[in-house]
Formats: structure tokens, C-alpha cells, sequence
């Protein structure tokens, strides 16, 4: 065999537009180790809580990340929440739910798009943007924002989702249905994509539970763990969750695992639509957390697990806000995903496990 | 067989209507709710100052002497926490983004004085 070689990938590159470095060492086409660096987005952002009170911290929360927004705002929300022992309405959480399962939806479009691209399936990214743009659209009318929604807050939601709103939003999830399973279809049994995923970057089941890998990269090695199994508000009135898995452990596992997931969300919004509770959309939030009160919780984000931990001081602004992210555990599994691999492989390998790198390092 | 299913899409996708816009020809109309920008209504505002405390960003400075409220449309992050906390109601969220600019400035507003407009009513009168 011949010396190895280190060759640098990122932070630019052009699949992956997230700023990851990466040192491979091949030895002639093969990876036989890798070296992730982060650390070129990292803004300070958790410790700005001390800055802000915790009824204005949702708004930094919700730009750790552009596609997690709605999640990191839900997240935060439920974990002061529970930091100040607050209930909120049951229409909210319904309503916190149908906006956090649709920006799965966009997250997981967004990353299929990304992936076609990725393959040279350029017809594919753009039907699967346009399809996106589908759900952006619906975050403008019920939110105001496309991105940055800043519906959520601490107590319940600001805006409300009548009746008639909701019918067209299920009226065009049903219309995005139709199209993606065809997308879908095309892209599970196309051949090129097969040759290109089906035994790449195989991580077993005992090395995902091992290394805590979290979220679709951790169900695509049958790790049946989703924190929306949990129940926790509006996912307890589901009347059936199971968390989609497959044992195949390689990219195509992930693909098609992260494809289903956004049948499941469809599902899940009109489920919670039908089901939707009338009442208060808020709660008034009164007070500080007290001195040393500690909460945590945890969520699942498009990409996996994501923990929120917090600890009040007796004032408005909090002594603690943590947030462990999904990327920051899969990255480890990545690093191994990726020995033995055939250097072309990197990028597919990096898509499939979708890092999200301005969550990981806030 | 999978690629000619989706070429069958894309093929259908001529005879549609485009999904893109000409734009700046062609505008898409904004929706009810669009968190466009603040405007204040000065008639009505009191000026308390609760906007420029709840403000995350802070984008709104009340200057109670000078009697003006001004918002720096550059560091507003449209969270709309002011228009729900106004206990006048005089904040709204206008559905309409403001005009692309060269420079950086503040919208001033001028908020009148109820008891020197009485008293230039009376005068006048």
C-alpha cells in the first residue's frame, strides 16, 4: 500500500454548503481515517442569554439555525417552560406541532433536493425545491415569515390557524403527497442512485447505539429511537407513532428512511388538524425562574435528538441556556461511517448524514 | 424506470404555469399576516417606552423630552413582541417590506404634544 495522504475537504465545498473541515487520510482511493474541525461559525450565542431576558432569548434561539429555527424556538420554549412550571393551552402545543412537523417537511425537502444534486439528479433538486417552496408559502401565511417564523413563546404561540387556513394547508400537503411519492419513488428505485449508496458508509447498529448517534442516521442503522415516541405535548394525542426505521445501516438506509419521514409528518399534520382543540392560544407568563431552578428537555429536530438544559438565577435572564444538537453527536459516527471508504464517496456519505453545522457550534 | 417517471413531471412542467415569477416585473402579492415592518401611529402613541424594553434587538429609542419614537429598520428583527405589548395599540405590522436604501438611517417619528396643540387650538381660537 502507498503513504498516506491527507487530503483537506471544506469548509467550502461545493456539496455540502455547511462550513465542515475535514482532514482525509487515503491511502491510494481509500479513507482510512478522517479528522473533522469545526469552529468557523461559532457566534457566542448561548452566552448572549445573559443578555437578553428569556421572553427575548427566543429570538436568538431561533437563528442558531435557518432551517431548525421553528424547532430551536420549541425547544427553548418548553424548556423554560417547564423551568417556570408553566401549562400551555392545548391548542398551542396542537399548533406548535403542525409548524415544527412542516419545517420537517421543508428540512427534509431542502436536504433531498441537496442529495439529487449531489448525484448529478439536477431535474430532482429543483422538483424537490419547488415542492419546498410549497411549505415556505404556508409559513408565510400562517406565520409571516418564510425562515424565521418567531411564532413561538414562552406560554403558547403569538398567531392562531383557522379553520379555513388549515383545510388549504392540508389541502396542499395533499398536493405535495402526490408529487413527492413519485419523487420519492424515482429516487428509491433508480439504479445510479443504488450504485452509488446501497453497502456506502455502513455504520452497524452496535456502533450507532455506541456512539449515541441520534435522528434519521441512527434509525437507518434500526435504532428505533425518536423523541417523538415520547409523547410529549401534542405528539401524545397521535393515535399511532412508531418511528421509521431500517437496518440497512448504509447511505440508501438514510435516504429512504429521511424520504418516509416526510410522508410520517404529512401524516402527523393532518392527524393534529382534524384533531385541533378550540381554546386560548396562550398563556400569560408572570415572573422569573428561580434561583437555581434547573430544567431540561429534549426534542426531536429535523436531524435528530436535540437537548435543552437551562438554570434560572431569581431574574428575568437566565444564568444557563445549553443546547447539544443532533450534528455535534453524529459526528463521531460520521468519522466512522467514513473509514473505508472510497474517497468519491465522501460527499454522498456527509449528505446522507445531513451535519447541520451552525447548530453544532451556536 | 424510476428517471422516467420524474421525466414524465418534468415534461408535464412545460405545460404548466411556471412556478417562478418575472420579478421585479411580476410581484407576488403579500399575505395578510407578512411581518413586513412597524409602523407607529403617533396620533395615538403616549410614548411609554414598554416597545423599547421589550424590544430584543434594540431597534426603538422613545425619547420622551424631544417627544420622538424611532425605530432603526436595520437592526429590527420583526419579532413583533412591541406591536403585542403597545397597551395603546398605535404599533402595527405593516404587510409591505420597506424600500431598499444606500444608507443606513432611523424612522423618526414625531409624536405631538396633546396639551400644545390644545393650547395653539385655544390661541388660534
Amino acid at each position: 500500500m502507498s503513504k498516506a495522504t491527507i487530503i483537506p475537504f471544506g469548509p467550502q465545498h461545493p456539496v455540502l454548503p455547511e462550513p465542515l473541515h475535514l482532514d482525509l487520510v487515503v491511502q491510494d482511493e481509500t479513507v482510512v481515517d478522517c479528522i473533522p474541525q469545526i469552529g468557523f461559525v461559532h457566534r457566542g450565542l448561548e452566552k448572549l442569554v445573559e443578555t437578553r431576558d428569556y421572553n427575548q432569548f427566543i429570538y436568538i434561539a431561533e437563528r442558531i439555525c435557518g432551517i431548525c429555527a421553528m424547532g430551536h424556538s420549541l425547544g427553548y420554549a418548553e424548556t423554560v417552560e417547564e423551568l417556570m412550571g408553566v401549562e400551555v393551552p392545548k391548542r398551542a402545543e396542537y399548533l406548535r406541532v403542525i409548524w415544527h412537523e412542516l419545517s420537517r417537511v421543508h428540512s427534509h425537502l431542502l436536504w433531498l433536493g441537496l442529495a439529487a444534486d449531489a448525484f448529478g439528479f439536477e431535474s430532482m433538486f429543483m422538483h424537490c425545491w419547488r415542492l419546498r417552496e410549497r411549505v415556505l408559502d404556508i409559513f408565510e401565511k400562517t406565520t409571516g415569515g418564510r425562515v424565521i417564523l418567531s411564532v413561538v413563546k414562552v406560554g403558547g404561540v403569538v398567531r392562531d390557524i383557522d379553520d379555513a387556513q388549515m383545510r388549504e394547508i392540508c389541502s396542499v400537503l395533499e398536493g405535495i403527497r402526490g408529487e413527492y411519492t413519485t419523487i420519492m419513488n424515482t429516487l428509491l428505485t433508480d439504479t445510479s442512485v443504488k450504485n452509488r449508496t446501497v453497502g456506502v458508509g455502513y455504520l452497524s447498529q452496535a456502533d450507532a447505539v455506541e456512539l449515541s448517534m441520534v435522528g434519521p442516521f441512527a434509525r437507518a442503522s434500526n435504532v428505533a429511537y425518536d423523541v417523538r415516541m415520547f409523547g410529549r405535548g401534542a405528539y401524545g394525542d397521535l393515535s399511532d407513532f412508531k418511528a421509521i426505521t431500517d437496518n440497512g445501516g448504509d447511505c440508501f438506509a438514510r435516504v429512504k428512511v429521511r424520504c418516509l419521514e416526510v410522508l410520517q409528518s404529512i401524516d402527523i399534520i393532518e392527524e393534529l388538524a382534524a384533531k385541533m382543540p378550540a381554546g386560548d392560544i396562550a398563556v400569560d407568563v408572570k415572573g422569573s425562574p428561580a434561583d437555581g431552578a434547573q430544567a431540561s428537555n429534549v426534542l426531536e429536530q429535523p436531524r435528530g435528538e436535540c437537548y435543552y438544559y437551562a438554570r434560572g438565577n431569581g431574574t428575568k435572564n437566565l444564568e444557563r441556556m445549553r443546547m447539544r444538537t443532533p450534528t455535534s453527536q453524529n459526528l463521531a459516527g460520521m468519522t466512522v461511517a467514513l473509514k473505508g471508504c472510497d474517497l468519491a464517496d465522501v460527499n454522498m456519505i456527509i449528505l446522507t448524514i445531513d451535519p447541520c453545522i451552525s447548530c453544532t457550534e451556536r | 424506470m424510476g428517471s422516467f417517471k420524474l421525466g414524465g413531471m418534468t415534461f408535464g412542467s412545460l405545460f404548466k404555469k411556471p412556478e417562478t415569477i418575472l420579478y421585479p416585473f411580476e410581484q407576488k402579492p403579500a399575505p395578510a399576516g407578512l411581518k413586513g415592518h412597524v409602523a407607529n401611529d403617533a396620533a395615538r402613541c403616549i410614548l411609554c417606552g414598554i416597545c423599547q424594553k421589550c424590544c430584543p434587538a434594540d431597534a426603538i429609542v422613545v425619547e420622551k423630552k424631544e417627544r420622538t419614537w424611532s425605530i432603526d429598520p436595520f437592526r429590527c428583527v420583526q419579532c413583533g413582541s412591541c406591536v403585542r405589548q403597545c397597551p395603546k395599540h398605535c404599533l402595527t405590522m405593516e404587510p409591505t417590506y420597506t424600500a431598499v436604501a444606500t444608507a443606513q438611517s432611523c424612522t423618526v417619528v414625531t409624536v405631538p404634544d396633546p396639551k400644545k396643540e390644545a393650547a395653539a387650538a385655544e390661541a388660534t381660537a
